[in-house]
């Protein structure tokens, strides 16, 4: 009898045992599928741009102006010089408003980040990094393209300037937190003043992270489109006043798309190539700077550290 | 003894100018999005004025001088509707991945996490470029046109003859935009769970996914609330992928009969018409008008995100910048 019912009871626990890990298996397998999933379009995304935009790279389509769309030789239909010209005047112009402000703004939320101001300041950044592109587009071409009358590079520039400089606020914010106080209070035991601690301790120690965050910023303004197209509008001429309009990588693109010719949307395509290829370039020339830096400040370490003078 | 009050007074100077350069930067974001609010309001003015509540009730568009009609309702409805579709889709799978990448050894989660966050790095206009010549072939061969066949009659979803122009392509691309977003958010969520609950779970003889169903999920329930809403607030603002692959319809015709019609999303018809717009005319202000509400619909989104992610990461702040 007892016997009876603890082979039953076995076996209620073995079939229970074996359902749960069966639903454990089913889950593991789910989310594993998920993953693949995800990965698909990015696999498939590269292949093609890569695949297609190869197809279109030339000397003359790094370098003419473009010719006339649907033409049959390469020699007429030119090429997208001017829009990568643009697309790296805007990403200077944009940085050289936006990266001021973003570290600046950083250090304000980490140094100077226990007033109630700093939450509203680290809160609405938050925000503003997500804010639709297209309506910070909007706004420049009312604050900018109105006033002067006409579309201008520096309209451009300033959308782009706004949808940087949040992230760079934030990523200087949380790299210089990582700089441990007693940093700061080594600089304040010798008399430094808090300017002089920041600018020469903090931000030296902090530099790398702040550098990397700069680099997400303008890796994420070299794709934006939505804002350039009420600001810079297009052109198919090379840069030559801040009074007209320019074309950039990211907008040619969209123009390419609309075309309905075979040889435009393989342009397309190259557009697409060189762009990932820019903002490849840039993040690895600043990471390989700032890598070669910081092994020459490891070596000054290790030779204070061995007494050795230097 | 003059010399060091001298020193002591530019010393103070110093840092009294330092303090108030980082404050006005910190509170430039402010005086922007306080500045941004004015500068719609003032430039959409004249579209409240003419059309009053029915700009956003109405659903003709006509731009034409002399017999200008302006309502949103087709374009407010379709960025809803694709966002939804596009969050249906996307967030379970941001949710799949974030359960692996938080809950496997390094050696596997940091390159997978690093290959989902590229997906973030590609520009939307590529994505675009991707959805049209690319994606649209497949999707309407292997997905809507069997849907088509097998529903068509029976379901009015998926009664439009496919295109791959519509609602749902766009939807689709949309929800692969967002997975990285809210998986990266997520994952960082999940991971602040702390691991007593999860050892907890596992000391009870529970499997993985028990262990997630009674020790992550409850503890983590309001974050990822939070970054689901993140997702949204993306979609929603989402212009140019969206653009090109949503068929761009205008008008009373922009409210789809069926998943597979051609729809316009508030971004996009911003997009597509801005540059024709006449400042003099009625046209420029609707269009302003719209990225009004598109602004305060993506404000609200995001303030309910943070409030929610912030809430649950009080121990980490700041790991969320994604």
């Amino acid at each position: 009898m007892v016997n009876q019912k603890r082979a039953e009871y076995r076996m209620l626990f073995k079939q229970n045992v074996e359902r749960r890990l069966l639903v454990d298996k089913i889950v593991r397998s789910v989310v594993v599928a998920c993953v693949i999933i995800a990965i698909i379009p990015l696999g498939s995304i590269l292949l093609e741009v890569f695949r297609n935009g190869a197809a279109a790279i030339s000397i003359e389509f790094l370098t003419q102006l473009p010719g006339a769309a649907g033409a049959t030789g390469a020699e007429e239909l030119g090429g997208v010089g001017h829009a990568i010209q643009g697309t790296l005047i805007l990403i200077g112009l944009a940085s050289l408003i936006g990266v001021p402000i973003g570290v600046l703004s950083g250090i304000f939320l980490s140094e100077f980040g226990d007033m109630k101001l700093a939450n509203y300041v680290r809160f609405y950044t938050d925000v503003f990094t997500e804010f639709p592109s297209i309506v910070i587009g909007i706004f420049a071409f009312l604050v900018i393209v109105l006033v002067l009358g006409h579309f201008s590079p520096l309209a451009g520039a300033f959308a782009l300037s706004l949808i940087m400089f949040p992230v760079v606020a934030r990523t200087t914010e949380e790299s210089l937190k990582l700089v441990p106080l007693t940093y700061r209070e080594a600089g304040l035991s010798l008399g430094l003043t808090k300017f002089t601690i920041t600018t020469r301790i903090i931000i030296s120690a902090a530099k790398s992270g702040m550098i990397t965050g700069i680099l997400l910023a303008v890796s994420r303004i070299g794709g934006e489109t939505a804002p350039l197209i009420m600001t810079i509008l297009g052109s198919s001429q090379f840069f030559h006043s801040f009074d007209e309009p320019m074309d950039a990588l990211p907008l040619r693109i969209w123009r390419f798309s609309l075309l309905p010719y075979e040889s435009s949307v393989l342009q397309g395509w190259g557009s697409a190539l060189v762009l990932i290829f820019v903002i490849l370039a840039i993040n690895l020339a600043v990471r390989y700077y700032v890598f070669g830096k910081r092994i020459n400040i490891f070596g000054l370490f290790a030779k204070q550290r061995t007494g050795k003078k230097i | 003894m003059q010399r060091s009050e001298k020193l002591q007074k530019r010393r103070l100077n110093t840092d009294k100018f330092f303090k108030i350069g980082a404050t006005a930067a910190g509170s430039f974001v402010l005086v922007v999005i306080a500045l941004m609010a004015y500068e719609l309001i003032d430039g959409s003015y004249p579209i409240w004025e003419k059309e009053g509540l029915s700009f956003i009730t109405g659903t003709d568009w006509n731009p034409v001088e002399g017999r200008e009609t302006f309502g949103a309702l087709p374009y407010i409805f379709g960025t809803l509707a694709t966002s939804a579709i596009a969050m249906a889709i996307g967030v379970p799978l941001s949710i799949g991945i974030a359960m692996f990448l938080s809950d496997s050894s390094r050696k596997i989660s940091e390159p997978l996490g690093f290959i989902v966050e590229l997906l973030a790095a590609v520009p939307s206009v590529i994505y675009g470029l991707w959805g049209l010549f690319v994606f649209r072939t497949f999707f309407v061969d292997w997905i809507e046109k069997p849907l088509h066949n097998a529903f068509g009659e029976s379901i009015w979803l998926f009664s439009g003859y496919p295109f791959g122009l519509d609602i749902l392509t766009a939807s689709v691309v949309l929800a692969i935009m967002i997975i990285p977003t809210v998986s990266a958010v997520s994952r960082e969520i999940m991971k602040a769970v702390p691991h007593m609950q999860k050892e907890a779970a596992y000391m009870l003889g529970s499997t993985r996914w028990e262990m997630f169903k009674i020790a992550v999920f409850p503890y983590s329930k309001t974050g990822l609330i939070g970054a689901a809403i993140l997702g949204l607030g993306r979609a929603v603002g989402e212009t140019l992928a969206v653009t090109m692959l949503i068929g761009n319809a205008v008008g009373p015709g922009a409210i789809p009969d069926s998943l597979f019609g051609p729809a316009q999303s508030m971004a996009s018809i911003i997009a597509n018409e801005f540059v024709e717009a006449s400042p003099a005319s009625m046209h420029l202000p609707a269009l302003v008008g719209i990225g009004l509400v598109l602004l305060l619909i993506a404000m609200a989104i995001n303030v309910v995100a943070h409030m929610l992610v912030t809430r649950m990461l009080k121990v980490r702040e700041g790991v969320v910048n994604a």
